[in-house]
């Protein structure tokens, strides 16, 4: 049986970055640690930095996306690597043997890494143990599974706010069950040592057996967010009224759509997020999304530092390990 | 051809027995078990020392892809198989294509397996016209071809006036419905079990009440209509209770459970292993004791191997869009022996649930090593192992989760209709 950890290289160190579960602390702390080291280069007149240069990262869009693709193109290039966009309406590769094809088509074109997106679980993980040994694949988001960057880059945001992660109370709220970004910040504030933390919706939205991956669940709003330290708002998905899942946009809101008056129940000093886009009037009042609680638009900037990180870090580049690894193409 | 089998351990659980002796087949048939019989001479003599003699096994389904599959698998080639896994007898289901609906597909196959000459091939013909599930199929025409039950395979039969129609309709033939419990709008799109796993994973689950629902439902309707009745594979621990008191009413209800069920659970799929795509799903280990409890308890009856061989590419795709199944003819005995071997089953129980018990569901004289019974036999090296991989199946499917196993049990010999059709090379 296929059970190890595909994601790291006989020396444990990150070589694919494919979900949070099964990852040490160490690991995560250092993604975090190097994208601080590079928070500071969007700030710079020249936003760049050469760790990648003559790299080439090809991002692979099976499912549309212009945020996150974006910041990976961002990221890649700020790390001064040639960046190539591919987008794929699933259509045309519904059969896994043509996307493995052009897998292999695009490793022939000489390419180190893959940022994967695709609209069924797993399939990152399938692309990752098919490439060419030289190819790193960054999950850019699969299906349910997982989002593994987008939670870094909350991580990220928390830990700026907050400093530590070991008294914090975090409260999930939203569609769990169809949620790939939650499942990575479960699996991510646990690893990093949070005690509390908590997922709110109504039952039809909580998946089978959540609390074994670690978290309290609850069903009404007020409750769950009471005291929380931080509080993730997810996106609703309009195509949820369709399987019968919720009766109407209106009475989610209703019940779990946060307003000023539900965030007062949250610590005073709460951040609010939201991996967006946003539904305004769903998920979320506009006067808290645009409200000084809310540090949406920080998670955005936050998500090309951490992307730099991982990026450099797969391909075995992070700022840290170049002191000591003679580099080819002199900086 | 003559043949004497000499030295062996018969185990026959038709016949409650389980000793050294001897058996003798001539014509096609069981002529003498201990001397042979008076001026009989073998052309063969099999010294079977160590070994033991099973009757044949009677496999309750398996998918030879033919017709319509081809790329999958022949009839020849998963005939030939089975062969080599020891079973002399299997069930076909009705989805090929085209759909076994009408008695020229009957007697295709019919025609196909005579020519392999492995294993005997039976059929069982669709419930509903195309399995789709709203006109009644010619069950009459399907009988008189042959065809030894019917069933809907895994097509759902979503309207319950038509299932109750379809199932009167049977019992009026005296026909046996195979039933596949499943419930189509909790399965939705889910294709692993609803739990901790597909929870990890993200992936769409498929409830255990996708299985109970159905089963009850299916309960009522039998109970109604009186009809024989056969569930399987069952998947979870609750359907089996609910057979267990329908049964305990007296109802003539049967199921059967496969070898997977019985040894892997959810956890198995790790990270998206898509040979442990298999419909209905692997479940939780409370589940599979519960299986393993339905054969002991003998409200399971049978074990099968629900061989679903594929291509290569079926299984290369993430794990949703991946084809279930899995290549499971020859790898039916060695995991079935090892519930002997874990002691959850004693040795004669596991053999039963593999020869007379299924024979019986099927309505077939098979399954027994009683002189005069058709010489169909499996010899099996029961301390032999080997390494289940790419070079030592010959099915065309390697879809298998047990690929790179170390199985203990290994068939030397396979006799059908009195001809050896499987001899392992050493």
């Amino acid at each position: 049986m296929r059970r190890e950890n595909i994601q790291l290289d006989a020396q444990g160190r990150l070589r694919h970055f494919l979900t949070i579960e099964g990852l040490k602390r160490q690991t995560l702390v250092d993604i975090l640690d190097t994208a601080e080291s590079f928070a500071s280069v969007g700030n710079q007149s020249v936003k760049k930095v050469p760790l990648l240069r003559g790299k080439t990262i090809v991002n692979l869009f099976f499912e549309a996306s212009t945020r996150t693709r974006t910041t990976f193109e961002l990221a890649a290039k700020r790390l001064s690597a040639d960046v190539l966009n591919i987008s794929i309406s699933t259509s045309s590769t519904a059969k896994g043997e043509s996307l493995l094809d052009m897998l292999h088509n695009l490793e022939a074109m000489h390419c180190d890494m893959f940022v994967v997106r695709h609209g069924a679980s797993g399939a990152a993980h399938l692309i990752a143990r098919h490439v060419a040994p030289h190819i790193s694949v960054i999950n850019g988001g699969d299906g349910s599974h997982a989002h593994p960057t987008q939670a870094m880059l909350d991580m990220f945001t928390i830990r700026r706010h907050k400093g530590e992660f070991g008294a914090l109370r975090v409260a999930i709220v939203g569609d769990i069950m169809h949620s790939r970004v939650a499942r990575s910040q479960i699996h991510a504030l646990t690893t990093l040592g949070v005690p509390e933390v908590r997922v709110v919706a109504p039952r039809t939205l909580i998946p089978a057996d959540v609390e074994q991956m670690g978290v309290h669940v609850f069903h009404d709003l007020a409750a769950g967010i009471e005291g929380a330290d931080v509080v993730i708002m997810l996106r609703l998905q309009r195509e949820r009224m369709q399987g019968a899942l919720l009766p109407s946009e209106h009475e989610y809101f209703q019940c779990y759509g946060l307003s000023e008056d539900k965030l007062a129940l949250a610590k005073p000093d709460a951040i609010v997020m939201h991996p967006g886009p946003i539904n305004r009037g769903v998920e979320i009042d506009s006067s808290v999304a645009d409200g000084p609680q809310s540090v949406i638009l920080e998670q955005v900037t936050h998500g090309i530092a951490v992307r730099m990180a991982v990026m450099s870090m797969a391909l075995g580049r992070s700022p840290g390990a170049e002191a000591d690894e003679p580099r080819r193409e002199g900086a | 051809m003559r043949i004497s089998i000499l030295n062996a351990r018969l185990i026959d659980p038709a016949a409650g027995i389980d000793a050294p002796n001897d058996l003798h087949i001539a014509a096609g048939r069981i002529v003498a078990v201990g001397p042979a019989p008076e001026g009989f001479t073998a052309e063969r003599s099999l010294d079977a020392r160590g070994r033991w003699v099973l009757p044949g096994l009677v496999d309750l389904r398996a998918r030879l892809r033919e017709p319509g599959l081809e790329h999958k698998g022949t009839i020849a080639s998963e005939t030939r198989a089975a062969a080599a896994g020891g079973i002399t007898t299997l069930c076909c289901p009705p989805d090929t294509q085209p759909v076994i609906d009408t008695p020229a597909v009957v007697e295709l196959i019919r025609q196909r397996a005579e020519a392999a000459g492995c294993t005997r091939v039976l059929t069982l013909g669709a419930l509903s016209a195309g399995l789709a599930g709203e006109q009644l199929a010619e069950m009459h025409e399907l009988k008189r071809a042959g065809v030894v039950g019917v069933s809907n395979a895994l097509a759902p039969m979503t309207n319950t006036l038509v299932m109750r129609r379809a199932l009167e309709y049977a019992a009026s033939h005296d026909l046996t419905v195979f039933l596949h419990a499943e419930d189509a709008w909790l399965r939705n799109a889910g294709c692993a079990h609803e739990g901790a796993l597909s929870t990890r994973l993200g992936l769409p689950g498929i409830p255990e009440a996708a299985e109970t629902v159905a089963v009850a439902r299916e309960l009522i309707l039998i109970e109604q209509t009186g009809v024989r009745a056969h569930f399987g594979p069952l998947s979870t621990a609750r359907a089996v209770q609910l057979l267990a008191r329908a049964q305990y009413d007296g109802r003539p209800i049967s199921a059967d459970v496969t070898a997977h069920h019985l040894h892997l659970s959810e956890m198995d799929i790790g990270y998206f292993n898509t040979d442990c795509h298999v419909r209905p799903p692997l479940r939780t280990q409370r589940d599979r004791d519960g299986l393993r409890a339905g054969l002991a308890e003998g409200t399971v009856a049978a074990i099968c191997s629900d061989h679903q061989p594929h291509d290569a590419d079926a299984k290369l795709a993430p794990f949703a869009e991946s084809e279930p199944g899995l290549s499971a003819l020859e790898t039916l005995l060695p995991l079935s022996l090892r519930l002997a071997e874990d002691g959850a089953l004693a040795l004669i129980d596991v053999i039963a649930h593999l020869t007379v018990r299924p024979a019986r569901i099927l309505g077939i004289d098979a399954g027994t090593l009683a002189p005069g019974a058709a010489a169909d036999i499996c010899i099996v090296d029961p301390e032999a192992r080997w390494e289940v991989g790419p070079d030592t199946l010959l099915s065309h499917g390697h879809n298998t989760p047990f690929m790179g196993w170390e199985l203990k049990g290994r068939v030397t010999h396979t006799i059908f209709e009195g001809r050896i059709v499987h001899e392992l090379k050493t």
